[in-house]
């Protein structure tokens, strides 16, 4: 057969093309594009000022009584050494519960997490819209593998995930973003390793859900679910220390806290615990495989049904 | 090899446990033959293509293509195969020339070899034009012939057509069955097509198979199959008040004469030759024809005859289904 001879024989082949076709939906969309980022930069403009602890607790706002300064009968030099105390306790307080001195960061890091899970779970749903009108069965009649299909579902949204993250990040920075003193221009890189393995997991998980799916109503309505408790159970707007015991159990396995905290040392702390770090990527690195296994096999087992 | 391109051998596909969509079905089509699927909604021709091309798994039976086995040869199915599916898959984000390079890679099928297709391709469905626009933008007909160009982009020996005028104009679906004829009478392609159109399979194919919940009711060419139901009726009227019904039985293809209120109904194989003959036998003995008519029967009585049901609901009924899908198509945006 002729046409055999100029057709590329990889296993991989068409991975690209598919990927690429979800990307291209998206970036050749602006308003969808800008859309999903106005999310994010709302809560953190919102939520990251509103809740900025540390002006709740910070300097200004802690002046020591005058009934206190004659009680006491407190010097002018005592009276200087107190006040610099306290104008110094609200940093101490937020260095040691957020692990810097300023909320903003340590939210928008939580945020960055955040674009990843919606991200993904939303161009999961592209999946059902294949299936629907059709597009799903025209690809599998071709030789492209089936597994090559949900790969590239599963890249597609980790490629937009990490691009929407690194967004929010970059408009964090003029919002009050501080880098933390252990921050150089590598950790960047361990940023995008977390946002892979996180994004991975969560989209193939997502996506073995999507495809069994013909109607919208059923991925939507299967986020919802899982939307609050991966929010609220995690690391993003408190450290898990300071949460109720029940919050504090389902926060500690949800992969999500441990991709924040890991991102957390790498950008804002002030110096990096490598031990941590390594548990941390252990922690979300197998999350992923399993997800991304499972998901993958699921995925693979319904459409050779 | 055989020269079969497709065998099917008690293909059967069972939905969910108890829904038979297709009931041990058997046929084979030639090679380079038009093949038309015709059955009202819901027969299983839709079930009975995804098998074929390697979509769906058979619950039981086989069914090879090209000599290749569906399910122990699927790559080599794949490759060899071309799909023009019932639905617009095409994506309507990107352009069409896009869309065609997509199909050409899943296929594998090097840059430089598929823009060069790609060109030839949208010259042959005339839609060179439109290549860079969104496929949004199209009509019915127009992504109708980016989805037949789609199927055609790694020169498929083998293709599927699933319901290809479904939902267009007279003009557009003319159009579709000369694209239709050319890629047989062309490339000499073997085509296997669905429908929901009597006269449209009468036109295209050279064999049809009738199937109803699930079971194929007969096959043969729209010629046998019209025949099977006793050839054309010729309605002749004479000025003589005399019988001629033995005088008419005597000639050439002549089954069947009736008299039926002042003229007679004869039933003949080949009408338009029989006729003729008729009208000179009649003459020869001095007879004086006043009346004659020809009626060829359509598939549609066929059809009847087979299913029980007028092809016309199914019809309608494929109309309507056409329209909600299209609705549900349109909710995406
Ligand atoms: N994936 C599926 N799951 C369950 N049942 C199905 C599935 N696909 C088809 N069916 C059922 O199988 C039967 C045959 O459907 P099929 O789509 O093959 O019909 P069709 O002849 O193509 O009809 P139409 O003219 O409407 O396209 C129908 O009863 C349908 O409801
Ligand atoms: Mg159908």
């Amino acid at each position: 057969m002729s046409k055999m001879n100029n057709v590329s024989k990889s296993k991989l082949h068409g991975l690209w093309a598919l990927t690429n076709r979800e990307l291209k939906k998206w970036y050749k969309t602006p308003v969808v594009f800008i859309l999903t980022l106005l999310q994010p930069i709302i809560w953190l403009g919102l939520l990251g000022n509103a809740l900025n602890l540390g002006s709740l607790v910070g300097s200004s706002s802690l002046t020591i009584p005058p009934q206190v300064i004659t009680e006491l009968q407190l010097t002018p030099a005592q009276i200087t050494v107190l006040q610099g105390f306290f104008s110094n306790i609200g940093d101490t307080i937020m260095q040691g519960t957020f692990g810097t001195t300023s909320y903003i960061s340590f939210m928008a890091v939580g945020m960055i997490a955040f674009t990843a899970l919606f991200t993904t779970m939303f161009s999961g749903m592209s999946v059902v819209w294949d299936r629907r009108l059709g597009f799903l069965n025209k690809a599998l009649s071709t030789p492209v593998s089936r597994a090559v299909i949900i790969l590239s579902k599963v890249l597609s949204a980790t490629l937009r995930s990490i691009f929407q993250a690194s967004i929010i990040l970059i408009i964090a920075v003029p919002l009050g973003f501080q880098f933390g003193a252990a921050f150089t221009a590598v950790n960047i890189l361990g940023v995008f390793a977390f946002l892979f393995l996180i994004c991975m997991g969560l989209s193939s998980l997502f996506i073995a859900i999507n495809i069994r799916s013909t109607r919208i109503e059923t991925p939507m309505a299967v986020m919802n679910l899982l939307n609050l408790p991966l929010t609220f159970a995690s690391s993003a707007f408190f450290p898990i220390e300071q949460m109720p015991g029940w919050l504090q159990a389902v926060a500690t396995i949800n992969p999500l806290s441990y991709t924040m905290n890991g991102m957390r040392q790498l950008l804002i702390n002030s110096s990096i615990d490598y031990s941590q770090l390594a548990l941390q990527y252990a922690y979300v690195g197998l999350f992923a495989l399993v997800l991304t296994t499972v998901g993958i096999v699921l995925s693979w087992r319904f459409l050779n049904k | 090899m055989s020269n079969n391109a497709i065998e099917a051998e008690a293909l059967t596909k069972v939905f969910n446990g108890s829904l038979v969509a297709v009931d041990h079905i058997d046929f084979s089509v030639r090679n380079g033959e038009i093949f038309g699927f015709l059955g009202p909604n819901g027969a299983g021709k839709t079930t009975t293509i995804n098998m074929l091309i390697t979509v769906l798994k058979p619950t039981e039976g086989k069914a090879s293509i090209l000599g290749y086995d569906i399910a122990k040869q699927n790559t080599q199915v794949r490759y060899s195969i071309g799909v023009v599916p019932q639905e617009y898959t095409a994506d309507e984000d990107l352009t069409g020339y896009e869309n065609i390079l997509l199909c050409a890679d899943l296929y594998g099928i090097q840059r430089e070899v598929s823009k060069k297709r790609a060109s030839e391709l949208l010259e042959l469905v005339e839609l060179t034009a439109f290549k860079d626009k969104k496929v949004q933008t199209y009509s019915g007909g127009m992504r109708r012939r980016l989805e037949l160009a789609c199927g055609l982009i790694n020169r498929p020996k083998v293709l599927f057509l699933d319901e290809p005028t479904l939902g267009l104009d007279v003009q557009t679906r003319a159009a579709t069955w000369n694209y239709i004829k050319m890629l047989k009478k062309e490339f000499g392609m073997t085509l296997f097509m669905t429908t929901h159109y009597l006269e449209e399979a009468d036109a295209l194919c050279d064999r049809i198979a009738i199937i109803d919940h699930g079971k194929i009711i007969v096959v043969g060419s729209p010629t046998e199959l019209k025949d099977s139901l006793g050839g054309d009726i010729i309605t002749v009227a004479i000025k003589e008040d005399v019988d001629i019904t033995e005088l008419v039985e005597r000639i050439n293809h002549v089954k069947e004469v009736k008299k039926e209120n002042g003229s007679y109904r004869i039933k003949s194989e080949n009408g338009e030759i029989t006729a003729p003959l008729i009208i000179e036998s009649l003459r020869k003995e001095g007879h004086v024809v006043t009346r004659l008519s020809l009626t060829k029967p359509t598939l549609n009585e066929v059809y009847l005859q087979y299913t029980g049901k007028s092809m016309r609901d199914a019809e309608e009924s494929g109309d309507s289904l056409y329209a909600k899908r299209m609705i549900m198509a349109r909710r995406r945006h």
